[in-house]
């Protein structure tokens, strides 16, 4: 479970977080959503550790990473797996390489039992066989796929996912969200999910943050969410027609 | 102010660099790694530099003794001194602020704006010791082994040109170049070469380590590593001959 209480984060004078609680549980995929600009990714990074907040308390378990020292961070980071926007592969790795890369820093597993642990990784996002291919030789989802095996290589107890699907079409998207969903119930991972699609959000979210200007401006399930009265969350939800209930017009 | 700002967040960035790494095993890899980038990969393009540096100087001191009483040795030891006190260490070593330093920001640059730094720092690796520690090791390193051959091999080439142009005899250049010879001269080159090593590995990796923005913003840290290395080259070379010589 993951606690976040008066989150304020500044750039210069510009107030970009202005004190968000929220209580992201266990098991479950937490969807943040918002308009560009609304302050999801500086969320997610200062949750993350990438942005260090002005003021307010995130809670891992019961952990304050605010106020730990920077060896607690450390091994707290270990617990973390995350999936950037355009995956964040290193580039002067190949996919197995990538995927092995926590596991050879923070364990001391022998080179086998890193190999086979980088092939269950794989094979979990159904990405076996690709080991010595490298980032650039790979599709856009399997490189999100091959960040998604990176990021489960350590057992994470919190999974972060900046935006999953951009860049992706629909059923590539679809697979990534799934998967995401799978591996949330299957590592009973804390999910946190910035996205902008709402059809993955309203399949596959159980709690959904609704940002705006850096506010906490709604919290609540998918069905609370259809049948929300906010009259910006309904405009922001319902810009995008095209859901997956939405039927072809017949000839 | 934006003088003392930059010069504190380098200091932080280098104590950050130089933290217990995570993994001892794995950083040893690296420092062999950045070997090859820094010194392997820029063996050619010193030697090309070194030995037309040498012929030029072999020339040019023919060219202004043109005393009759003047020694032919003078020629030699002169092209060795000036070579071993200041050619190699500083031309070779603004060579190399301009081949290494644009390399090491532009490489760490991209890492940062597409986020692979970050993932690393979420990773929990300290992505400053991981990336930067490596490369100023073997910096320190591999600088001073390309610097003695480049001492090495355009005092050759100041011999070839004297010897085929005909502007010295062979065996004069080698006793001028053997009488001159002190281990003091040599000492101070491979001090000068060390501090160069290490400003321009780390001065480059500042410049890389926080670029914000997108590729203009690589570019732009990849010029300011080479200008800035290449004015703390000249300064301290400066700098350490007042205090040295």
């Amino acid at each position: 479970m993951i606690e976040v209480k008066g989150l304020i984060k500044k750039f210069g004078d510009k107030e970009v977080l202005k004190g968000i609680d929220v209580v992201f549980e266990e098991g479950k995929s937490n969807m943040v959503i918002g308009s560009s600009g609304s302050g999801k990714t500086v969320f997610m990074k200062c949750i993350v550790g990438l942005f260090a907040p002005e003021s307010g308390h995130i809670l891992f378990d019961g952990r304050d990473y605010v106020t730990m020292k920077y060896g607690q961070k450390k091994k707290l980071h270990q617990e973390i797996g995350m999936l950037f926007q355009n995956a964040a592969l290193f580039d002067s790795m190949n996919v197995e390489e990538n995927v092995a890369f926590p596991l050879q820093l923070h364990t001391k597993m022998t080179k086998g039992e890193i190999s086979k642990r980088v092939d269950f990784c794989l094979e979990r996002v159904n990405l076996p066989g690709e080991n010595k291919k490298n980032p650039d030789e790979i599709s856009g989802g399997m490189r999100k796929r091959v960040g998604i095996a990176r990021a489960i290589a350590l057992d994470p107890k919190y999974l972060f996912c900046d935006e999953p699907n951009s860049g992706l079409d629909p059923l590539t998207s679809q697979v990534i969200d799934k998967l995401i969903k799978e591996i949330t119930i299957d590592l009973k991972t804390t999910s946190i999910i910035n996205t902008h699609d709402m059809n993955s959000v309203m399949e596959y979210g159980d709690h959904i943050l609704y940002l705006h200007q850096g506010l906490k401006q709604w919290e609540g399930s998918p069905d609370q969410i259809r049948n929300t009265n906010d009259a910006r969350l309904r405009e922001f939800i319902y810009a995008a027609q095209f859901t997956k209930d939405t039927k072809p017009v017949s000839s | 102010m934006n003088l003392f700002y930059h010069f504190g967040e380098y200091l932080l960035l280098l104590k950050k660099t130089f933290t217990k790494p995570e993994h001892r095993k794995i950083y040893i890899k690296r420092i062999f790694q950045e070997a090859q980038a820094i010194g392997v990969e820029s063996l050619g393009i010193i030697a090309i530099v070194s030995v037309f540096v040498g012929a030029v100087t072999t020339i040019n001191t023919s060219y202004q003794l043109v005393a009759s009483w003047i020694s032919d040795t003078v020629i030699g030891s002169i092209v060795s001194d000036s070579t071993i006190l200041e050619l190699s260490p500083t031309i070779a070593t603004l060579v190399l602020a301009g081949k290494i330093g644009s390399n090491i920001a532009t490489e760490l640059g991209t890492m940062r704006i597409s986020e692979q730094i970050d993932a690393m720092e979420v990773m929990g690796v300290n992505s400053a010791g991981y990336l930067i520690l490596p490369k100023i090791i073997a910096a320190l390193f591999m600088v001073p082994a390309l610097i003695i051959i480049s001492m090495f091999l355009s005092i050759l080439g100041g011999y070839v040109v004297g010897m085929y142009s005909g502007v010295v005899s062979p065996e004069h250049f080698i006793n001028g170049a053997q009488n001159s010879f002190k281990v003091f001269t040599f000492v101070f080159a491979m001090i000068k070469t060390v501090t160069f090593a290490f400003l321009i590995s780390s001065v480059s990796s500042y410049q890389g380590y926080y670029t914000e923005g997108g590729s203009i913003e690589v570019g732009r840290a990849s010029t300011k590593a080479v200008v800035y290395s290449s004015v703390l080259i000249l300064l301290f070379d400066y700098l350490l001959a007042q205090l040295f010589l």
